[in-house]
């Protein structure tokens, strides 16, 4: 196959992996979008084997056949509360091809550079192993957090930001001593250790950021799996690889930047790690006010009286698996007349966009439910707010404490509403540690117990 | 504990104390309820519907009152002609009372009560704090007497609240002019603004102004500068050269409006005259006063409690049982506050009462503990922050700007365009010195691509940033590519490590597209 006929294949696959994130700027177009990017991988696929693969042919088609299979299961079998750590695993499937690949092609005797270009080949697979080898342990962490495997509570270990200097620079000298060294075999044992280094550091990164990070951590790894293809693209000299890494990097670190102004923190910050444990001890002063709290019959007498009515869902209906309880209600209402809409934080779950797709699973039409931004201003309208599962995210501290760990962080407004019925387990603090003054409002009802319980129990009463 | 619901016996009273729904609610709360026979009769709740609630129905007035550990009742107990006695006397020794008391005006009533050792909580002594508002029944009480002084207006007046254009002419609205924006002022405000009046309110205490003008009422300025915010959030007597500009104005509301409602009220004081004679003269024939505090004398003049007079032409309400003539409603919201206290006393739900003397609002409430007189109760401080709720409607403070953290300098700096992008052009310029043409290429093609998809993604609506994420992992597994170059290399090693990779990448691939499919098939609009 022409030189020229493999970069044209390209061009397009690149084009086409353009058109599949384009796609997703509207529900409509999403659909067609994942289209092309499937389109867009096989042309790369079918036009890289056609044109390099001379031996291992059927050996490679068992393993593709093999692996597709075992994707294919898994996409099909994983539970919609379950996406961020389905996300989380095949990031570090990315990260761990990186290395491979890098690998692979250090070794590859047929690779020969001189001068400058030997120089930069090499940085470049020290680049792309050291990414995937962070993407691949930081991804592989991220999941044991996520699935309950390790604890959500971050781990400080005592001088980690020394730790992680002290990483980072150890990952330059060597690097330097790799890229100086004229034997391979000892070129070798360089880039090993550098990888060992590169994988404690994914560890103890991800180790340290605690489970409401996550949606930050897991754009984050979305972000190094995209400049991990990139470096690769590099080393390979591979336009395509260049460009959708380029994609996916920018992709990634967007929705890093979006997730962290919906917290109103720094970048840095999430990254380094302990929420809170600086400041959580000025936790605001004391609400004054108590709980009051609601009972089944006439939470439903309420709704029945609403004409409003506002669902802020947070990570506890996806723990509690409450999304189609959610759903029955909300169409329930919607039969009845009543206008219900869904209320979203950007923040709200364990990856961007969590909430949208539990709601989608349980039948939730897209038209009902909005972004903070969009509804923000309306709940002074609203009858009633149902808040399930959510906290930090609606906690009006964020406005009203500057000194509150939270202060800044944009929150939806629920107790401008006439009521907030607040589905909780218990009184505890939410992940930022701070009291919640919403829970003591005077319009602010709390219903205790498991949200899916009480919701299938509130839709009997309606 | 049996609690024990007498009937009121006071004249015209028709309310009563619990509502069945209450007693249901008190039952499941550890107490034995008895009602006795009747005493929901003038708020329509039967004694059926008491039993099926649970209450026991007793027909003999003296052992409600002498069997229950608690007796809550609406009005201050007095003298049963009946029987020949005291509704204290009937006690039980030792015995709780919740009901209205009034002890600055029934000291006799505190002896009483000592006399039985008896503790006393008083629901107009509730302390007026944010946290006691659910237990508010004065609150409860003046928002429905504010409702029925606009119904008992309407019914008197003898035209249309609202303005209407009909084939048979033009009917202007009414103009009602609410004087008193309290509780009662403000229920007022509300009715009479749903029928579709004109309504002008005016106070002394301009903090009320934001919540006069919320609900769409005029608020009547004067031009004079005196706030009549007083303890507690009341008002309070105002200077002489205030009240002079405060008629004036009066007189010269009188002469344009149609209905006025005054709930002027200050306490410990008798009601401020506010409508002079004068001024009753100057109205339109056919007009209403409501005065609503027709009890503590009236802010009318003319106004002759507990009827209703017709003076120079104008109707004058002076009823001073407004609450009671909504009985049911009445009856309802004040069950629904004697019921928070006593779930306030009883927090474990468990049928026993506490009197926690610690407690602001029980201390304020109780008037008589064990047979000691503990009223009045030791000045509470309250900060004009109460707000003051109508209707179940608070009206809510004005919200403050949201405050920003403290951004360290160094973030400052950052976040100056200019660093970043100076940094940015060294590190290009220094590249340029060193790299191959070659490297250049691809780098371009690099840099190019993130401009790409800083675009892209910036359009990608947030509702679908889960399947970007799947669908951005799918195609990062464009790694594959580099594994199948390498898949033909004869060293063992290298097939094994791209095979590896070609392996797991196509876990990835069809995975995350399939995934990505299956959850954008989940998201559909509205059928």
């Amino acid at each position: 196959m022409s030189e020229s006929l493999i970069t044209v294949s390209y061009l397009a696959a690149a084009a086409l992996f353009i058109l599949a994130l384009s796609g997703l700027a509207a529900n409509e177009t999403a659909r067609r979008g994942n289209m092309f990017g499937i389109v867009g991988m096989t042309i790369a696929v079918l036009v890289t084997i056609a044109a390099f693969v001379t031996d291992n042919l059927a050996v490679m088609v068992v393993i593709m056949a093999v692996g597709g299979v075992i994707g294919f299961v898994l996409s099909r079998r994983v539970q919609m509360t379950q996406m961020p750590e389905l996300v989380a695993i095949l990031h570090s499937l990315v990260g761990l091809a990186a290395v491979l690949v890098g690998f692979a092609n250090f070794l590859d005797p047929s690779i020969q550079y001189t001068g400058v270009e030997k120089t930069i080949h090499e940085i470049e697979i020290y680049i792309g192993i050291a990414i995937g080898a962070l993407t691949f342990t930081g991804s592989v962490v991220a999941y044991g957090k996520l699935s309950g495997m390790l604890g959500g509570a971050p781990m400080l270990l005592p001088a980690r930001h020394w730790l992680n200097l002290a990483l980072f620079v150890g990952t330059i000298v060597i690097g330097a001593k790799f890229v100086g060294e004229t034997s391979h075999d000892q070129a070798m044992i360089w880039l090993l250790i550098m990888t060992a280094i590169a994988l404690l550091f994914g560890i103890h990164m991800v180790a340290a950021i605690g489970g409401a990070d996550m949606p930050v951590v897991i754009s984050m790894l979305n972000s190094y799996s995209g400049w991990a293809a990139a470096a690769t693209g590099f080393m390979l000299s591979n336009d395509l690889l260049i460009v959708t890494g380029a994609l996916v990097g920018s992709s990634g670190a967007i929705l890093s930047y979006i997730m962290c102004r919906a917290m109103n923190r720094q970048f840095l910050s999430v990254i380094a790690g302990g929420f809170g444990t600086s400041s959580a001890s000025s936790g605001g002063p004391a609400a004054e006010g108590e709980v009051q709290t609601i009972d089944i019959p006439a939470f439903a007498e309420l709704l029945n009286d609403a004409k409003e009515v506002m669902i802020v869902p947070g990570y506890g209906m996806a723990t509690a698996q409450a999304q189609h309880a959610v759903s029955d209600i909300s169409k329930n209402l919607i039969s009845k007349g009543v206008n219900v809409r869904f209320g979203i934080h950007p923040v709200a779950g364990r990856m961007p966009g969590h909430m949208n797709v539990l709601l989608a699973e349980a039948k939730v039409p897209y038209d009902i439910v909005f972004e903070m931004d969009e509804i923000n201003d309306d709940f002074p309208a609203v009858d009633v707010s149902i808040v399930v599962g959510a906290n930090d995210t609606v906690n009006p501290l964020a406005q009203e404490d500057a000194d509150s760990p939270i202060a800044g962080m944009p929150v939806l407004e629920v107790w401008k509403g006439e009521t907030t019925v607040v589905l909780k387990r218990g009184m505890a603090a939410g992940y930022a540690g701070v009291d919640n003054p919403l829970f003591l409002k005077e319009n602010t009802r709390m219903c205790f117990g498991d949200a899916r319980e009480t919701l299938e129990a509130l839709a009997k009463a309606i | 504990m049996i609690i024990g619901i007498p009937a009121e016996i006071h004249s015209a009273e028709k309310r009563v104390a619990a509502s069945p729904e209450m007693v249901e609610k008190l039952i499941k709360a550890g107490f034995e309820v008895r009602i006795e026979a009747g005493a929901g009769d003038g708020a329509s709740f039967t004694d059926e519907v008491f039993a099926s609630s649970g209450a026991k129905i007793v027909d003999d007035t003296a052992s409600v009152w002498g069997e229950s550990d608690l007796v809550i009742k609406v009005r201050p107990p007095e003298q049963n002609e009946q029987l020949g006695q005291h509704e204290i006397d009937l006690l039980k020794e030792g015995a709780h009372l919740i009901s209205f008391v009034w002890p600055a005006q029934n000291e006799d009533l505190l002896q009483r009560l000592t006399k039985k050792n008896a503790t006393a909580l008083a629901m107009d002594s509730i302390p007026r704090i944010s946290r006691a508002q659910k237990l508010d029944a004065l609150s409860s009480m003046a928002n429905i007497g504010g409702y029925r002084a606009v119904v008992e207006a309407s019914n008197l007046f003898g035209r249309f609240f609202s303005g209407q254009i009909t084939a048979a002419g033009k009917v202007p609205p009414a103009k009602v002019l609410v004087i008193g924006a309290g509780v009662a002022g403000l229920a007022a405000i509300g009715t009479a603004k749903s029928l579709g009046a004109i309504v002008r309110a005016f106070d002394t205490r301009p903090e009320v102004k934001d919540q006069i003008q919320s609900m769409d009422a005029e608020f009547l300025e004067l031009d004079f500068e005196e706030d009549g915010t007083g303890e507690g959030g009341y008002a309070k007597v105002m200077s002489e050269e205030f009240i002079k500009a405060e008629m004036a104005l009066f007189a010269e509301q009188a002469r344009e409006v149609d209905v006025i409602v005054t709930t002027a009220l200050i306490p410990g004081k008798p009601a401020p005259k506010l409508i002079t004679e004068a001024m009753v003269i100057s109205m339109r024939d056919g007009s209403v006063i409501v005065d609503l505090a027709a009890e503590q004398g009236g802010n009318c003049e003319l106004t002759s409690p507990g009827e209703v007079v017709t003076r120079h032409g104008v109707h004058i309400v002076g009823y001073t049982d407004l609450p009671s003539r909504l009985a049911s409603q009445s009856s309802q919201l004040y069950s629904t506050n004697i019921y928070n206290l006593i779930m306030e006393m009883c927090p474990e739900a468990d049928g026993t009462l506490t009197v926690d003397m610690e407690d602001e609002v029980i201390r304020g409430a109780t008037v008589v503990k064990d047979g000691e007189i503990t009223w009045p109760p030791p000045v509470v401080a309250v900060g004009a922050e109460r707000k003051p709720s109508y209707g179940g409607q608070t009206v809510a403070p004005e919200a403050k700007a949201p405050v920003e953290k403290k951004v360290s300098p160094i973030m400052k700096l950052m976040s100056n365009a200019w660093i970043p992008l100076g940094i940015a052009g060294a590190l290009l310029f220094g590249l340029g010195q060193v790299a191959p043409p070659s490297f250049m290429a691809h780098f371009t093609v690099f840099v190019l691509s993130c401009f790409i998809g800083y675009m892209v993604i910036w359009n990608v609506t947030p509702a679908l940033h889960t399947p970007l994420m799947s669908v951005t992992n799918a195609i990062s597994s464009i790694i594959i590519l580099g594994a199948i170059t390498q898949i033909s290399a004869p060293d063992n090693l290298i097939f094994i490590l791209a095979a590896i990779a070609v392996f797991i990448t196509c876990i990835n691939i069809v995975g995350g597209f399939s995934v990505t499919q299956r959850m954008l098939q989940m998201f559909r609009g509205e059928q």
